[in-house]
């Protein structure tokens, strides 16, 4: 199972967090610090494992930004490294050749992404076709919804005039 | 779809995201997100708030939280946005309460109406959102809120929410499993799902159920494999491929099962042969998801009954693993060593100069990898080297949490493969001088234990010269400062035990140094007990030789101290040490024998002392004593707590406004979950619990010291009339011990083989040209040699080690036996100086020859192993299959035994499905792609816009986030 995703920069800064265990904040600010410092500071070449505190965190770094999940001890490292390949890659088909800034200002994009790609801590879906479609759906129907209020806002704005 | 262009947030937003993206300092950062905080506050509690902008306030919140900080103070207006009709308010609120709240939330309980009116929904997107919720939030509390939906859900027209239902239902068996347990069968239907998607998530729940219960999906094995077959054999949508494979998280999750249901039976694991064979033939060894899936493979292979030929083909994967150039694939390479190594241990010879290098490694991981291979493979000859090796990098680290566990293994490592007593003294004293407050208690006792039973050979003077020893290097350790403190306790026992025995150090020297030792560590109450009865152990010897006591000043005002102290244990101590200081030399020998640890010490326990008094009592009019189980009406407090937990249950929310009144429901909590509840809670006994035990039970064998006999009553009488339930700590330590030592049987097992290959491996040796530091290191870790091998056995170490498992057993089987368990207050296992009398199998097993004791051991081990695995293939056996596929026959009617033709019909529908939806998968591409290049991409008008918009925005790329624009996927 996955306890927790982390997204950081090369900087340490938090672009997302999402947590399949209960952490308390406390934990939590705890838990990035320990990270970011174990594996900001690692070298290009090593592994992209790192065993903390019984759990196995997996990381990946892309441009200037570090995927971080971490994994139960019994877990697949390569699995897991994929799986965040796999996220990496329904980003940039979402975004289009995707980079940090728009995980930045679209950072709740980025969460509806994950949440149809792991649940509960589990990989759900490992057709990236089939997450697309999700989004696009969601996407879609967001849009009509945001036109029907519009179009009910002028509705009345015209009424009332 | 896509990104809109102008992120589609207000300038206030946008500007927040700024400042932090350029904050110079976490201080910094902190201070702008304070800020907003106290913005967001105002502005939330405004009325009349357009929801447009609500939307947006979540969504800074969300981002507040996520920096680290707290924005509880918006939770309730994310729980009121779930509420909202519109699905992109909905979709919000449902996002930042699934970030924002954990399960066990009081607000959650305002959002399960909400969920249970968007289970209902007819738009498939909105069930989704509920679900997704329903997976992070439901507790064991609001689960029967909702369960009847998201059964119901399981039959979903659209696979999405079929899924997504299955990973709910597994989330409330990880949760409460008794709330769903009539539901399982459910996830056996929906592995026939035709929707790969719904498959592959439920073999999910199936890998958990299966890794608790093996037996009872035998029977799936044949279809698993075949689904296994089925998705190496590209019958899955395209869809599913990652990287040219098909379906690999698939095949990985298949894979993993495989191993658990083959493992120790031969009959399902001849069923996979085949398909493992050929899945790591096809294995593409040049991406990662290839070696993902090889490594899986492997992990199979070595869980699932043995066969050469994968033996074979993994140890060449193996090979490959370890002479790549990934530090990934190394790290994989030498797991799966480990996990190989087992059923061929010739093979880790042929990498150990890989080994080597990856020990010596200077990545981390790698090396904590590697000793994680070395621990496995501790033979008696390599042992000093590699506990040598770990104690070196133990001292280097401070990570507390792999400290521990590094540590716990090289005391376990020593315990069990020591080459000589000396060395194992010396061994556990580095051991505990650098990581003392990490280890085990336990480990401890063993250690005194150790000192004071001798080695089990009837040499006096081996074991006399092994405790001068011990006593000579703690009283040069003592002197160091900051040592931990189960350190010092032994170290205070060993003194007080053997200090003056060789007559090599006068008693006011001893004394002395344990006063220094109460004085340096003065906070520690534990330690100053332990202090204090070394004291009176020795004043006590004195007395008994003859000797006039003399008392250091500082001993005296010591004992002062203690006999005002607060805590009572101290206090008594001290009173007590008083009491002996009085007493003339023959008492003395009566209270304090020379080197008794480990007599035996008659306890009477139904008290019939006590009998003359009770019978006066009773005659003066008193009333008898009634056990407790037998009082009628008095608030008994366990079944007092019983009742609360009904009224609870009773008190349960209902989530269904006008139900019937139903009949209280079964309380929740089982006896089996109270009872783990109990083994969870580190039994509260002061780990100076054996001293304590020793002082009072030596007392019985003086007939009369009026005051301390008195005590001696209270004692026995508290523990008489105590709480039978104390004792339950007993059984909880020695059950998580016996797997422990049915471990050791394998490891064992592999020595014995692996070093009589020893010699076909040192010609082989001479072949490659290596430093000669590192073929030194190589040989001392893999050239075993036989001459050392032997050793081993004669070794007497095993001695304490065969006697812990003898002595727990004994408390195991008095435990099971005596319900009353009236006197079984003694839950630590390794102090049984109260249990000696009645432990036949511990005593009798002390006098045995070590050498036929360890024989036993090893084939007591060996029969418990096989014991087992036959107990496990018995009982998955023929006729309980049989049955099982009866009872499912009947019952659940198209569950299981259609299992295997409706998995062809999938095939042949999916075969059916591969051909069309690639048609259509090409038309939504070509829909899709312009509307990306649209938006942004490769087309260069677009970024330059985007640019200018985050200039315009201040946020340059230099300096601080050169890397920003550039894409992820490089």
């Amino acid at each position: 199972m996955i306890h927790f995703v982390l997204l950081i920069s090369r900087q340490g800064k938090v672009r997302l967090t999402k947590w399949y265990s209960p952490y308390s904040q406390k934990e939590r600010t705890k838990v990035i610090r320990e990270l970011s410092g174990l594996i900001l500071t690692r070298g290009p070449k090593l592994c992209n494992f790192v065993e903390w505190r019984g759990y196995k965190v997996v990381y990946k770094r892309y441009a200037s930004l570090y995927f971080c999940m971490c994994s139960d001890q019994d877990d697949n490292e390569l699995e897991i490294l994929e799986i965040i390949h796999h996220f990496v890659e329904i980003l940039d088909r979402y975004f289009g050749s995707v980079c940090e800034l728009d995980l930045i200002f679209n950072f709740h994009k980025a969460y509806y992404i994950l949440d149809e790609l792991l649940i509960a801590g589990e990989l759900q879906e490992s057709s990236k076709k089939t997450v697309a479609r999700l989004i696009a759906a969601q996407d879609a129907l967001v849009e009509a919804a945001k036109e029907q209020a519009s179009s009910l806002s002028t509705i009345i704005a015209q009424a009332t005039k | 779809m896509g990104s809109q262009g102008g992120f589609g947030q207000s300038k206030e937003f946008l500007d927040l995201i700024k400042s932090i993206g350029e904050a110079r300092s976490k201080a910094e950062e902190d201070r702008i997100v304070l800020h907003e905080i106290e913005t967001l506050k105002r502005r939330i509690t405004e009325p009349d708030i357009p929801k447009r902008k609500m939307k947006e306030y979540i969504i800074r919140l969300v981002y507040v939280e996520m920096l680290g900080h707290d924005a509880s103070f918006g939770y309730i207006h994310a729980v009121k946005m779930t509420h909202d009709d519109n699905i992109h308010l909905k979709r919000t609120g449902y996002l930042a309460v699934t970030l924002f709240l954990n399960e066990d939330h009081d607000l959650i309980i305002l959002i399960v109406n909400t969920i249970q009116k968007d289970l209902k929904s007819d738009n498939y997107l909105v069930v989704c959102a509920a679900l997704n919720v329903v997976c992070k939030l439901i507790n064991e509390e609001t689960i029967p809120a909702v369960l009847p939906q998201v059964v119901e859900l399981l039959g979903h027209q659209k696979e999405a929410v079929r899924k997504k239902a299955v990973m709910a239902l597994h989330r409330f068996y990880q949760r409460a499993p008794s709330s769903v347990n009539h539901l399982i069968s459910n996830f056996r239907k929906k592995l026939c799902d035709n929707d790969p998607g719904v498959m592959g998530a439920t073999l999910c729940p199936l890998y958990d159920l299966i890794t608790i219960d093996v037996n009872a999906y035998k029977d799936l094995v044949a279809s698993f494999a075949s689904i296994l077959k089925q998705v190496a054999e590209r019958r899955l949508p395209k869809s599913y491929d990652y990287h040219q494979m098909p379906a690999p998280f698939i095949q990985i999750k298949l894979l993993k099962i495989l191993a658990l249901l083959g493992s120790g039976d031969k009959k399902a694991s001849e069923q996979m042969y085949t398909i493992i064979g050929d899945i790591m033939r096809k294995c593409d060894s040049t991406s990662n998801i290839g070696n993902a899936v090889l490594y899986e493979c492997i992990c199979c292979i070595s869980s699932i009954h043995p066969n050469p030929k994968l033996l074979e083909s993994a140890a060449d994967a193996i090979a490959k693993f370890l002479k790549s150039d990934s530090h990934n694939l190394k790290y994989l390479g030498i797991d799966a060593l480990g996990r190989l190594i087992k059923l061929s241990p010739e093979i880790a010879e042929q990498h150990q100069l890989a080994v080597i290098d990856c020990l010596e490694d200077p990545d981390d991981t790698l090396k904590r990898k590697t000793f994680e291979l070395l621990y496995k493979m501790t033979k008696s000859s390599n042992v000093e080297v590699i506990v040598d090796r770990m104690i070196d990098y133990m001292i280097n680290i401070n990570d507390s949490h792999y400290k521990t566990e590094i540590a716990s293994r090289c005391v376990e490592l020593a315990e069990q493969f020591a080459p000589s007593n000396q060395w194992f003294i010396q061994t556990m004293n580095r051991v505990f001088e650098h990581a003392g407050d990490l280890v085990n208690p336990k480990v401890a006792h063993n250690l005194m234990r150790l000192i004071a039973e001798g080695f089990g050979e009837e040499d006096d003077t081996a074991d006399s010269q092994l405790r001068s020893s011990a006593v000579e290097s703690y009283l040069r350790i003592v002197v160091e400062p900051k040592l931990p403190s189960t350190f010092l306790q032994v170290i205070c026992w060993v003194l007080g035990e053997y200090g003056t025995a060789d007559g090599k150090y006068s008693a006011s020297y001893i004394t002395g140094k344990l006063c220094d030792v109460a004085e340096a560590y003065s906070t520690d109450d534990t330690v100053k007990a332990y202090a204090i009865s070394a004291l009176m152990k020795i004043y006590s010897f004195e007395i008994a030789a003859g000797r006039k006591v003399d008392v250091l000043p500082e001993c005296q005002s010591f004992i002062e101290e203690l006999l005002a102290s607060h805590s009572t244990d101290l206090q008594q101590r001290a009173y007590e040490l008083q009491a002996i200081l009085g007493l003339d030399a023959n008492v003395a020998t009566n209270i304090m024998p020379m080197d008794a640890s480990c007599e035996d010490i008659e306890i009477d326990r139904s008290l019939s002392f006590l009998n003359s008094y009770v019978q006066q009592s009773i005659e003066k009019g008193a009333q008898p004593y009634i056990p407790e189980g037998e009082r009628s009406g008095m608030t008994d407090v366990s079944s007092f707590r019983s009742q609360e937990l009904h009224e609870v249950s009773s008190h349960a929310l209902r989530f269904e406004a006008y139900e019937l009144p139903k009949p209280v429901m079964p309380s929740r909590v089982s006896p089996i979950e109270q009872s783990s509840s109990n083994e969870l809670v580190p039994a509260p006994e002061p780990s100076y619990h054996a001293e304590m035990h020793q002082v009072a039970s030596s007392v019985p064998s003086v007939s009369d010291t009026g005051s301390l006999e008195l005590k001696l009553k209270l004692d026995g009488v508290q523990r008489k009339w105590g709480r039978p339930t104390y004792s339950s700590a007993a059984p909880s330590t020695s059950n998580a011990d016996i797997p422990k030592i049915q471990n050791g049987a394998p490891q064992l097992d592999a020595v014995s083989s692996s070093s009589s290959k020893a010699v076909s491996y040192d010609s082989r040796r001479q072949q490659v040209e290596i430093s000669a530091e590192k073929q030194k290191l190589a040989a001392s870790l893999f050239g075993g040699t036989s001459k050392s091998h032997k050793r081993q056995s004669s070794g007497s170490q095993k001695v304490p080690k065969t006697n812990i498992p003898a002595a727990e057993k004994s408390h195991v089987a008095k435990n099971a036996t005596s319900d009353t368990a009236v006197l079984e207050r003694t839950p630590q296992p390794p102090p049984d100086l109260l249990d000696l009398d009645e432990s036949t199998v511990s005593s009798s097993a002390q006098s045995l020859d070590p050498f036929k004791q360890l024989e036993g051991l090893l084939d007591l081990n060996q029969d418990t192993s096989t014991l087992t695995t036959s107990d496990a293939s018995a009982s998955g056996a023929p006729d309980v299959m049989s049955l099982y596929g009866e009872t499912t026959l009947n019952v659940q009617s198209g569950g299981v035994p259609n299992l295997l033709p409706a998995g062809r019909d999938e095939a042949n529908l999916l075969s059916g499905l591969a051909g069309t939806p690639n048609r259509d998968g090409h038309g939504e591409n070509t829909v899709t792609n312009p509307t990306q290049q649209l938006n942004k991409g490769p087309n260069a008008k677009e970024s330059l816009e985007k640019d200018a918009l985050v200039r315009q925005l201040g946020v340059t790329p230099t300096g601080q986030n050169p890397n920003l624009f550039r894409d992820l996927l490089g």
